[in-house]
């Protein structure tokens, strides 16, 4: 809670990262609630098929009809989505291995380095791939016995598999942060007091890493959404008729040929996908900057 | 420091083992027959086809059979292309990925080494913030889409250079541009970093002390240790460029080794995927093990000036 | 500090560029032995293939577009011209037995292989045994099971060939005996299954001899390269019997469809085969242009239901989402090039075969049909999946149209689309895994036959759980009869039984095929039914030929 205080007083310094701040909640502002009040349905086909932006339609329609403003924002719920997920994943996973292997240190921090050295070393694409059309079936049977019909399984699968794609680098470098301050006299001391591990690493450790654990997050949102964008692009994303950026922009790509120009199609996806990968990195960034002057950045 | 080359060789072995029997298992409990095509195969075709492909009796037979030919060298037949072993495939396709991937970092290297230094020098003037805005958008924007968007611009449009293809030396230049980008973009970013660590630390006092000959030289021994994380990041990325990129191959028809790391997947081709696994492992570990002895190197050499 | 400051010492530019230089040159090297780099001439014709192909080993190859390289390469006793007619190949002419069993061929005297060495009926014989060999796996053995013994061999219930109806009394006779009469036999005979291949290359060389160097041929190209993903050669066989008029032709497995086309309209490529190579969304534009040649071949896409599953049980749910299928819709707004609907399953262009109606469109009957089923307005229609298959980019908006037209016309909103990976969604529709499935058929042959036949009761391509007592008599029959005319009858019956009375199937269109290339370029192409375009036949207009 204290890095988020300190955060929020750098943002607030400097103009650039204010802009990009405000532009991102607006974003998720209107992907969380716009998209049914836009005055189309997000899977509404018509006759209306590929036509520029107009008054009726802001940002044009897509080859079924369907009116490109209201996907788009269809679309950035998914993606925001995708990336919240995946990365709450990535984090959660990467955070706590980073810190059992950093703070129990010796043969057990060796054997669990090795072991993503090995994780490294394999292709995610392929191991996406896979998983997800081996656990498709279970997942579905599990989720209808369950009862959750509401999210489509392969989503879930999606999630899971992306967030496990990035958890790598957080755990490599929350690992390396905690063996410094693993040495540290006040971690010793409250050892010495008798506070147990965990507590040690609830109350001391985790607070020490939130600042970089924040800084990653920022870094680690834009990689989600280009390996969604990427998986969209080879048709192994989001299926119809749902919607990210992802599939928006491979399907714009798709349209691209010397004879017409749907520049609407890819302009507005892919010009709001730069922006908030833009905005995230410059937060990113900037954050970084600003908790760690030793890192390479600007001062 | 060969006792320790020879150790990190050694353990790549099991790392090695232990991805390519991953991969072999999942492909093995994967949905769908590498076979199975629109009209009905009847079973003993099948059966004869699983015989020939070494895809018959149970798990552990196929696995001993696979690590059987592994040791002597041979990765297997594909399934999909069917006249074909996986050595014949990765032996056509790899080099090309190479040339590719080679001439793309290379100039990757080249321009943002340079850039970054320009970045460095500008500092706190407009140069830089652009040259990093530059950077960022280099690598916010889906490689797929500038791809297309430079193919629609400079060899539709313009028609200054091919299409797609394979096989001159215009047809290399196009996707290497493309593949180099979001290396260009990063390579920017932390030689400026690095830079401007080491330039804020001693720039200013010599600077002060010394004339504009000694600036020179500072700024080569900024550059040096500038570098180190170039080098550092520069592992993996060669590995991974030198392995083929699908979507840069893909949309330029290039016939490289990067499209079989989705295609042999979705052909459900096991022996072909544990192959391209295995290539991919191997220049990873090859890749780190050179970066590492080249951060060492000059590391040492900045340490002891 | 100014640039100038930080330049370095001239020795050290030196010794840079000196390293560049042979960076250079090791680079250049590396890639012309290895990488693929080529100084050679550009060829006559460079052909868009649509992928690489699989093999092209002519008695395993099942996909057109390696059956289009193999008949490039390879020649059976009979080949088409380029209307697609049936006419002499290696086999110069040939007799029909008067009850249509026995078919004797004579080879053409010029008849060779591309070493020069004379092509004998032994190697027709030899050929043909090895196509029906279990142990090489072919796929299309089963074209043939309709010789005398085929199956049996085939099978591996017979282990002697000499009982199989074929035979070569001497080197340029072949005689054939069928267990019934077929009368599509002659096409059979000019697909790739059915050509000879080398036997003493095979026996040298194993699995390798298809690659150029070792391949001999008989078609009018014999190989001259081939890169896998990047392109095969193929240059005038000097050896055929007729004289091919373009010397080299290029062929590129290009898989993308805008890289296709952007080939094509940067002039580096000169055909372009297969509609999937086109990008949908230009193809009312390109259907203006003067390269484009449209094609109605064989090829039907339909819908199967599972009718074990339900609502799909049920005669009446199948039959109203039959009526109310919005097909044009989908043709126009997602195909988008001008195919026929399809209210029947065999494409029309079979002479002489009189189709049945079919259930055309009438959404008030599906919409009673659908309340008599249970649900009135679509309310409490159960949860279903469409599957397709996600391969390509027109399946995932046809899937998607139609969920959305059945949510329109009747109210069902209770369809959800699964698209699946190829392999994947092989198996589903394999092992019957699904309660919709987009599907489509491509026929092997001029005849209604090859549609028809797939939904038997226990057949391998059914995949509908439909059977029907009824409808596999009515295929015995046709079988035993001589007479043409009696069985387009009855085919017409069976179609019948199929499309209107039980409705295990949803036709949607027949498929067309788009061909792009410029007829002041290229000549020798017609559109023809079983769109079998002969290599050889091809010519560059106004070159002396």
């Amino acid at each position: 809670m204290k890095a988020l205080l300190s955060f929020y007083l750098v943002v607030r310094r400097d103009p650039l990262l204010s802009v990009c701040a405000i532009f991102l909640i607006t974003l998720i502002v209107l992907a969380a609630w716009g998209v049914e009040h836009t005055g189309y349905a997000a899977t509404q086909i018509s006759s209306a098929s590929l036509q520029e932006p107009s008054r009726t339609h802001w940002f044009g329609t897509d080859i079924f009809g369907r009116d490109l403003f209201t996907r788009t924002l269809y679309g950035a719920r998914f993606s925001l989505l995708i990336a919240a997920v995946a990365t709450a994943i990535s984090l959660f996973v990467g955070v706590s291995y980073g810190m059992i292997s950093g703070y129990v240190g010796g043969r057990v921090d060796n054997v669990m380095m090795r072991l993503i050295e090995i994780l490294y070393a394999l292709p995610t694409l392929i191991l996406v791939i896979v998983l997800v059309a081996t656990l498709e079936a279970p997942m579905t049977q599990l989720m209808q016995g369950l009862g959750w019909t509401a999210i489509p399984p392969r989503f879930v699968l999606l999630f899971v598999f992306i967030g496990l794609t990035e958890w790598l680098t957080m755990a490599r470098i929350i690992r390396g942060q905690v063996l410094v301050l693993r040495q540290q006299a006040y971690i010793q001391a409250s050892f010495a007091l008798g506070q147990s591990h965990l507590q040690i690493l609830w109350r001391h450790l985790l607070p020490n890493l939130s600042g970089i654990i924040l800084v990653y997050l920022t870094l680690t949102l834009p990689a989600v959404m280009l390996d969604e964008s990427f998986l969209s692009f080879l048709g192994l994303g989001v299926q119809a008729p749902y919607a990210s950026w992802g599939t928006l922009v491979s399907e714009a790509a798709g349209l691209i040929n010397p004879i017409h120009s749907y520049w609407w199609m890819l302009l507005f996806p892919g010009g709001l996908m730069a922006l908030t990968l833009l905005a995230l990195n410059f937060l990113g960034d900037g954050l970084r900057d600003a908790l760690d002057p030793r890192s390479c950045g600007r001062q | 420091m060969s006792a320790i080359i020879f150790r990190r060789l050694l353990a790549a072995i099991p790392v090695l083992f232990i991805i390519v029997s991953l991969t072999f298992v999942l492909m093995h409990n994967a949905p769908g027959s590498p076979f199975s095509t629109e009209r009905h195969i009847p079973a003993p075709i099948m059966a004869e086809l699983e015989k020939k492909y070494h895809l018959h009796g149970s798990f552990w037979r196929q696995y001993g059979d696979y690590l059987g030919d592994l040791v002597h060298g041979d990765l297997g037949l594909s399934t999909q292309y069917r006249n074909r072993t996986v050595n014949e495939i990765i032996a056509q396709s790899l080099p090309v990925s190479m040339v590719l991937g080679s001439l793309a970092y290379s100039f990757a290297l080249f321009a943002g080494i340079t850039l970054g230094g320009l970045a460095a020098v500008r500092h706190h003037k407009a140069g830089d913030r652009w040259l990093m805005f530059a950077a960022l958008l280099g690598i916010s924007i889906p490689n797929f889409v500038l791809a297309l968007l430079f193919i629609r611009v400079i060899a539709i449009d313009l028609a200054l250079l091919p299409v797609a293809g394979w096989g001159s030396l215009d047809q290399l230049i196009l996707p290497a541009l493309c593949l180099s980008v979001p290396f260009v973009a990063s390579i920017t970013r932390l030689t400026r970093g690095g830079l401007l660590e080491v330039l804020r630390l001693d720039f200013v006092r010599t600077a002060r002390a010394k004339g504009l000959s000694e600036t020179a030289v500072l700024f080569r021994h900024a550059l040096k240790v500038a570098i180190l994380p170039v080098i550092g990041y520069s592992g993996p990325a060669i590995a991974g460029v030198l392995t083929g990129s699908i979507v840069v191959e893909t949309i330029f028809g290039i016939p490289g080794i990067g499209p079989f790391f989705v295609n042999s997947v979705l052909n459900r081709d096991p022996f072909m995927t544990c192959g391209v696994v295995l290539v991919f492992g191997l220049f990873l570990i090859l890749c780190n093990l050179v970066a590492d002895i080249l951060y060492f190197v000059v590391d040492r050499r900045v340490t002891m000036q | 500090m100014a640039l100038r400051d930080i330049a370095p010492h001239p020795r050290t530019l030196v010794l840079a560029a000196g390293a560049a230089a042979l960076g250079l040159a090791l680079f250049l090297t590396f890639f012309y032995t290895f990488g693929g780099w080529t100084l050679s001439a550009p060829a006559d014709l460079t052909i868009c293939n649509g992928d690489e192909p699989q093999t092209l080993d002519p008695a395993v190859v099942t996909g057109q577009l390696e059956g289009r390289i193999c008949l490039a390469l390879f020649e059976g006793l009979t080949t088409r011209d380029a209307a697609g007619r049936i006419v002499p190949g290696m086999a110069q002419n040939w007799t029909i037995s008067p009850d249509g069993k026995t078919y004797t061929f004579t080879l053409r005297p010029e008849a060779k292989w591309s070493n020069g060495e004379p092509l004998t009926a032994r190697d027709f014989l030899n050929s043909w045994r090895r196509a029906l060999e279990p142990a090489t796996a072919s796929e299309y053995a089963y074209q043939l099971y309709y010789l005398v013994n085929g199956e049996a061999y085939g099978t591996g219930k017979i282990t002697d060939f000499s009982q199989v109806g074929v035979k070569a009394p001497d080197n340029r006779t072949l005689v054939v005996t069928l267990n019934h009469p077929t009368a599509y036999f002659l096409e059979l005979a000019s697909l790739q299954t059915l050509c000879p291949v080398y036997l003493p290359s095979i026996q040298k060389y194993g699995d390798d001899w298809i690659k150029p160097g070792r391949i001999v041929s008989n078609g009018p190209y014999v190989m001259k390269a081939w890169r896998l993903n990047d392109y095969i050669l193929l240059e005038a066989n000097p050896h055929y019997w007729k004289r091919v008029p373009i010397r080299r032709i290029k062929v590129l497995p290009t898989r993308d469809a805008n890289t296709c086309f952007n080939l094509f309209y940067s002039g580096k490529t000169d055909l372009i085969l297969d509609q999937s190579s086109l990008p949908p969304t230009l193809l009312p534009d390109l259907r203006k242009k003067a390269y484009f040649h449209t094609n109605a071949f064989g090829a039907t896409t339909f819908m199967r239901f599972n009718v074990k599953r339900t609502p799909f049980n049920d005669l009446r749910v199948r039959q109203a989402l039959a009526l109310a299928l919005d097909k044009q819709d989908v043709v126009d707004k997602i195909l988008r090039d001008g195919e026929p609907i399809a209210n029947t399953l065999v494409p029309p262009g079979n002479a002489g075969y009189d189709p049945p109606r079919g259930l055309v469109r009438d959404v008030d009957a599906a919409r009673k049909l659908l309340a008599a089923a249970g649900y009135p307005g679509g309310r409490g229609f159960p949860d279903v999946n469409l599957l397709y298959s996600t391969k390509g980019s027109a399946s995932s908006g046809i899937a998607t149209e139609i969920q959305a037209l059945w949510a329109r016309d009747l109210g069902i909103t209770s369809i959800h689309l699964r698209g699946q990976e190829w392999k994947v969604y092989l198996n589903s529709m394999g092992s019957i895994d699904f309660d919709m499935c987009l599907s489509r058929w491509v026929g092997d042959y001029n005849d209604p036959q090859t549609f028809i036949d797939m939904f038997v009761s226990d057949g391998g391509n059914n995949d509908t759980n439909w059977a029907s007592a009824r409808y596999d008599q009515m295929l015995a029959q046709s079988e035993s009869i001589p007479d043409p005319a009696q069985r387009l009858r009855i085919f017409h019956d069976m179609e019948k039984l199929l499309v209107e009375d039980e409705a295990p199937i949803v036709p949607i269109s027949f498929m067309v095929g788009a061909v792009l290339y410029d007829p002041h370029k290229l000549g020798g192409f017609e559109p023809n039914f079983v769109d079998d375009h002969r290599w050889g036949d091809f010519y560059i207009p106004g070159k002396k030929n």
